[in-house]
C-alpha cells in the first residue's frame, strides 16, 4: 500500500491540504456523466443519507471508518475514464473499492476521498474454454466467475475465503494469495493482461489474452499488488485452471509445531502433483472456528494434545489414484517409528470435505465474532510460524495486555506452502495501547526475521512514526527506473502531486 | 430380585451406495435414469444408521456383541461399507452386483435381508436392524417397513431417539410424525428406520480408516440368499421437471393489480 505509507509518512494533513473535497458542483457533473444509480452522495443534488454510504465507508470489520461523502459506481470503462479525469483535474483523491472485504483497511477512505466502486461493472466479457482464458470486469465476484467457468470444466486460479463478496479486480490489485497459490502460482502468472484506467484517464488497453506474451515490456505486471495506487483496474484477462475431476481433504493433528515442516516435506514428496493446498491452524484458531460455529471434525480426544492442525488437500484427474496415494501417505505417517502426527479426519463425502475446509475459512468469521482484531499478513518462512505468534503474545503479556479486558487471544494460521502467515491478535475493543504494543512491534519482528519486510505483504495503515523504516523499502521498489519510465509515458504521477488514487480494493 | 442375565446382542446395519446429495443430479440422454458417472457416498440416512448402531455400542459396552454393515450392490458399493467400518461397524457383508445392473428395488432388497438374517441364526441371530428411513436416490422408504412385515418383527420407523432396554428386551423409541412426536415400545428383535434428527455422523478419523482395511468383509452373491434382483418395476421414462420460468417486472401499482386480475387473482 504503497500511497498510504507515503501519506503516513509526508503527514496526512499536509497531504490533505494539497487537495479537495468532493463539492456540490462535483457531484452535479457526476450526475450529468453517470445514470441516476451510480451515484451515491449525501451532497446536493442526490442528498441520500450518510447510512447509504457507510457500506462503503466503512470495511467490513468495523474497525476503519472513512467519511467520504460521494460513492460512484460506473457501469463501464469509459465512465472510469471520465471520473479518474475530472478528479485528476480537480484535484480530488480517489479511493477504488472492490468488495470492500479487505481486513487491512486498504478499502475505505482515510478523510472524504471519492469512493469509485467496481461493483457495477460484473460482466464476463469472454471466455475460450479451449485456452481456458477468461476476460471480465473488473467488478465481478470471484465466486461468481467460478460458477462461471464451471460448467466449462475450468476453475479460478485464486479462491479465498471472502470468495462470495470479494471481486476480481481488487483480487489483482492487492496481488491476493489464498488458498490456491501453492498449486496454481501468484496472480503474477496467472493475470494475463488488464485493462487499467490510469491517473489522468487514459484507458491503458493490456487485456491480450494470450498465454504467451514476449513483446517487450509486461506494463500489467505494475498493477498486480499496485492497491489502485497507479490506476484502476477496469478489466483482468485471467488463465483459469481445468477443474480437478477429485478432490478429497485430511484434517491432521500435530503433537508439536515442530513437525509442520518435516510434515510438509513427506507430504509433498509423497503427493507431488495432486497436492493443492496445505494450510496450518494452530490451536487457539481451531478452537474459535468449532467454538463459532464450524462442526467438530475430530473429537475432545483427538484434540487433546495437539498443538496444531494441518489441512492437506488434493486434487486430481482421478478419484482411485488420488486416494490410494493419500491413502498410502496416511499410512506413512501411521505407522512410522516417531509418528509426525497424533490422529486426523479424511473427509467421507462432498459434506465433509465443505465441512473441513470451513474450519479453515471459518476461523476468519469466528475471530469476527470473538472480538476487534489486528491482523498482520506477512510472509516468513514456514518454520517461523509459531515463533513469531509466541513473541507476539509473550510480548503483549509483557506490557500487561494480555488478559480478558485487553488482548485475548494472539493466533496464528496460514499458507505453509506460501510461507504466508495469518498473526491475528484478538481484542476485547481496540485501543490505542493495544495499538501501541504492536505497531511498529510485529513490523520490527518481522523484518528481523526476513531482513526486510515483505513488501506487499505487510498492509497496513500506519502512522507517521511506524513509516519511517518501511518507507526506504518501498521507495526502492518505486525508484526503478524502467517502471518510472514507461509510467511516466502514460501519464503517471507521483501520487502525492495530486493524483489521488488511493488504497486498496478487495 | 435379581436382573435377568441380559443377552449379547448382534446389530444388522443394511446401507446403500448411493448419488452424493451434494451432487447435482442430471437427467441421463438416454431418458431412463440419471447420470451415475457422479460422486457416489453413502445414503445420509444409513450413515445416521451407523452412527447409532456405534453410540449404541459406546452406551451399552460390551452387551453389543457385533455391528455388522451389509450392502447390496457393484463392486465400489465395498467403499461404502468400508466407511461404515471405519466409522466404528466390526464387519461387513457384500452382496456384490455386475457393474451394470439395475438398481435393486425395495421388495428384493428387504428379501436379501431377510435371508441373511435366517442364515445368521446359527450364529447368534441379529436383534435390531437399523437402517435409512429412505434412500435419497429412489426416494422410495419403504425397505426397513418390507423388512419388519418379512420377518414378523415390530418395527419404529423414523426414529429420532433410540434407548435399548437390554434387561426388558425392549427399545423406547421416539419417533418423528406429522406435527410431533411419538413415542413406541418396541419388543426386540425389531427394525429402526432412522430420520434426520436421530444424531449427527461422526468423521472416520485415520487410524479408524486404517484399521477399517483390516477389517473383514465377507462377500456373496444373489444366488447365495437365493434372491432375484430383477425390477419388477418398469420405468417408462425419466426427465427433468419444467424450467422455472423468470418473474417480471411492473412499473406501477395499477400494473400490478391488472397482472393479477389477468391471472384471475382477485381482491377477497
Amino acid at each position: 500500500m504503497l500511497s498510504r505509507t507515503l501519506r503516513g509518512c509526508i503527514s496526512s494533513r499536509r497531504f490533505f491540504s494539497s487537495l479537495n473535497s468532493v463539492s456540490d458542483s462535483d457531484v452535479a457533473h457526476f450526475s450529468k456523466i453517470l445514470s441516476p444509480s451510480s451515484v451515491i452522495s449525501s451532497l446536493p443534488p442526490i442528498s441520500a443519507s450518510p447510512d447509504d454510504l457507510s457500506i462503503y465507508n466503512n470495511d467490513w470489520m468495523g474497525k476503519y471508518r472513512g467519511k467520504s461523502t460521494t460513492v460512484l459506481k460506473p457501469k463501464s470503462t469509459e465512465e472510469v475514464s471520465e471520473i479518474v479525469r475530472w478528479c485528476y483535474d480537480k484535484r480530488i483523491p480517489i479511493v477504488p473499492q472492490g468488495g470492500n472485504t479487505g481486513l487491512v483497511g486498504g478499502s475505505v477512505p482515510l478523510e472524504d476521498e471519492v469512493i469509485l466502486s467496481l461493483a457495477n461493472m460484473s460482466k464476463v466479457r469472454s471466455f475460450d474454454p479451449v485456452s481456458g482464458i477468461l476476460v471480465a470486469d473488473a467488478g465481478c465476484i470471484l465466486q461468481s466467475l467460478t460458477d462461471y467457468v464451471a460448467p466449462y470444466d475450468h476453475i479460478m486460479p485464486i479462491d479465498l475465503g471472502a470468495k462470495g463478496s470479494c471481486q476480481i479486480g481488487g483480487n489483482v490489485s492487492t496481488n491476493a494469495g489464498g488458498l490456491r497459490l501453492l498449486r496454481y502460482g501468484s496472480l503474477h502468472g496467472s493475470v494475463l493482461g488488464l485493462e487499467v484506467v490510469l491517473p489522468d484517464g487514459t484507458i491503458l488497453d493490456q487485456l491480450t489474452s494470450l498465454r504467451k506474451d514476449n513483446t517487450g515490456y509486461d506494463l500489467k505486471q505494475l498493477f498486480i499488488g499496485a492497491e489502485g495506487t497507479l490506476g484502476v483496474i477496469t478489466g483482468v484477462s485471467i488463465l483459469t485452471a481445468a477443474a480437478p475431476q477429485a478432490s478429497n481433504n485430511v484434517i491432521l493433528a500435530l503433537p508439536h509445531f515442530d513437525n509442520v515442516v518435516p510434515l510438509f516435506k513427506v507430504v509433498k514428496r509423497q503427493l507431488s502433483e495432486i497436492l493443492s493446498a496445505f494450510e496450518f491452524i494452530d490451536r487457539t484458531a481451531y478452537e474459535l472456528a468449532v467454538k463459532h460455529g464450524q462442526g467438530r471434525a475430530l473429537s475432545e480426544e483427538e484434540v487433546e494434545g495437539a498443538q496444531c492442525f494441518v489441512l492437506v488437500e488434493t486434487s486430481g484427474g482421478r478419484r482411485e489414484h488420488d486416494e490410494e496415494k493419500l491413502n498410502n501417505l496416511l499410512e506413512t505417517l501411521l505407522d512410522a517409528d516417531k509418528p509426525l502426527i497424533n490422529t486426523g479426519v479424511m473427509a467421507q463425502n462432498p459434506a465433509q470435505f465443505s465441512s473441513l475446509w470451513a474450519l479453515r475459512e471459518g476461523v476468519t468469521e469466528a475471530i469476527s465474532k470473538e472480538g476487534k482484531a489486528y491482523k498482520y499478513d506477512i510472509s516468513v518462512p514456514a518454520a517461523l510460524f509459531k515463533e513469531v505468534v509466541d513473541i507476539t503474545r509473550d510480548h503483549l503479556r509483557s506490557k500487561g495486555l494480555l488478559h480478558d479486558d485487553a488482548v485475548k487471544y494472539v493466533l496464528g494460521y496460514g499458507h505453509v506452502g506460501d510461507g504466508n502467515l495469518h498473526l491475528n491478535i484478538v481484542a476485547n475493543s481496540y485501543s490505542p495501547e493495544i495499538q501501541a504494543a504492536l505497531e511498529p512491534f510485529v513490523y520490527e519482528l518481522v523484518g528481523n526475521f526476513t531482513s526486510r519486510i515483505s513488501l506487499s505483504r505487510t498492509r497496513y495503515r500506519c502512522n507517521e512514526d511506524t513509516c519511517s523504516t518501511l518507507l526506504q523499502d518501498r521507495s526502492e521498489h518505486c525508484s526503478d527506473e524502467k517502471d518510472k519510465g514507461a509510467l511516466r509515458s502514460s501519464g503517471y504521477h507521483e501520487p502525492r502531486e495530486g493524483f489521488g488514487v488511493l488504497g486498496s480494493m478487495s | 430380585m435379581r436382573p435377568t442375565p441380559s443377552r449379547l446382542l448382534n446389530i444388522l446395519v443394511p446401507v446403500k451406495r448411493a448419488v452424493d446429495y451434494a451432487v447435482k443430479i442430471r437427467v441421463n440422454s438416454s431418458q431412463t435414469g440419471v447420470d451415475l458417472n457422479v460422486k457416489h457416498s453413502m445414503n445420509p440416512f444409513d450413515e445416521i444408521a451407523v452412527e447409532e448402531a456405534v453410540r449404541l455400542r459406546e452406551k451399552h459396552k460390551s452387551d453389543i456383541k457385533s455391528i455388522k454393515a451389509f450392502t447390496i450392490g457393484p463392486p465400489k458399493s465395498v467403499e461404502t461399507l468400508r466407511t461404515a467400518l471405519a466409522m466404528g461397524a466390526d464387519s461387513a457383508v457384500h452382496v456384490e452386483l455386475p457393474e451394470s445392473a439395475p438398481s435393486p428395488e425395495p421388495l428384493s432388497v428387504a428379501k436379501a435381508i431377510r435371508s441373511y438374517i435366517g442364515k445368521q441364526e446359527s450364529e447368534g441371530g441379529v436383534d435390531v436392524v437399523i437402517l435409512g428411513k429412505q434412500s435419497i436416490d429412489d426416494d422410495l422408504g419403504q425397505t426397513g417397513q418390507m423388512l419388519a412385515g418379512l420377518l414378523g418383527w415390530g418395527q419404529a420407523t423414523y426414529a429420532s431417539k433410540v434407548e435399548l432396554d437390554l434387561g426388558k428386551k425392549e427399545a423406547l423409541v421416539t419417533r418423528e410424525i406429522d406435527g410431533g412426536h411419538e413415542e413406541v415400545r418396541v419388543k426386540l428383535p425389531m427394525v429402526v428406520t432412522t430420520d434426520l434428527r436421530l444424531n449427527e455422523p461422526r468423521y472416520a478419523s485415520l487410524p479408524n480408516i486404517m484399521k477399517a482395511k483390516k477389517k473383514p468383509v465377507e462377500k456373496l452373491k444373489p444366488e447365495d440368499l437365493g434372491v432375484d434382483f430383477t425390477p419388477i418395476i418398469e420405468t417408462l421414462k425419466v426427465s427433468e421437471p419444467p424450467k422455472r420460468v423468470g418473474g417480471g417486472k411492473v412499473e406501477s401499482v395499477d400494473e400490478l393489480v391488472e397482472k393479477l386480475k389477468e391471472h384471475g387473482f382477485t381482491a377477497v
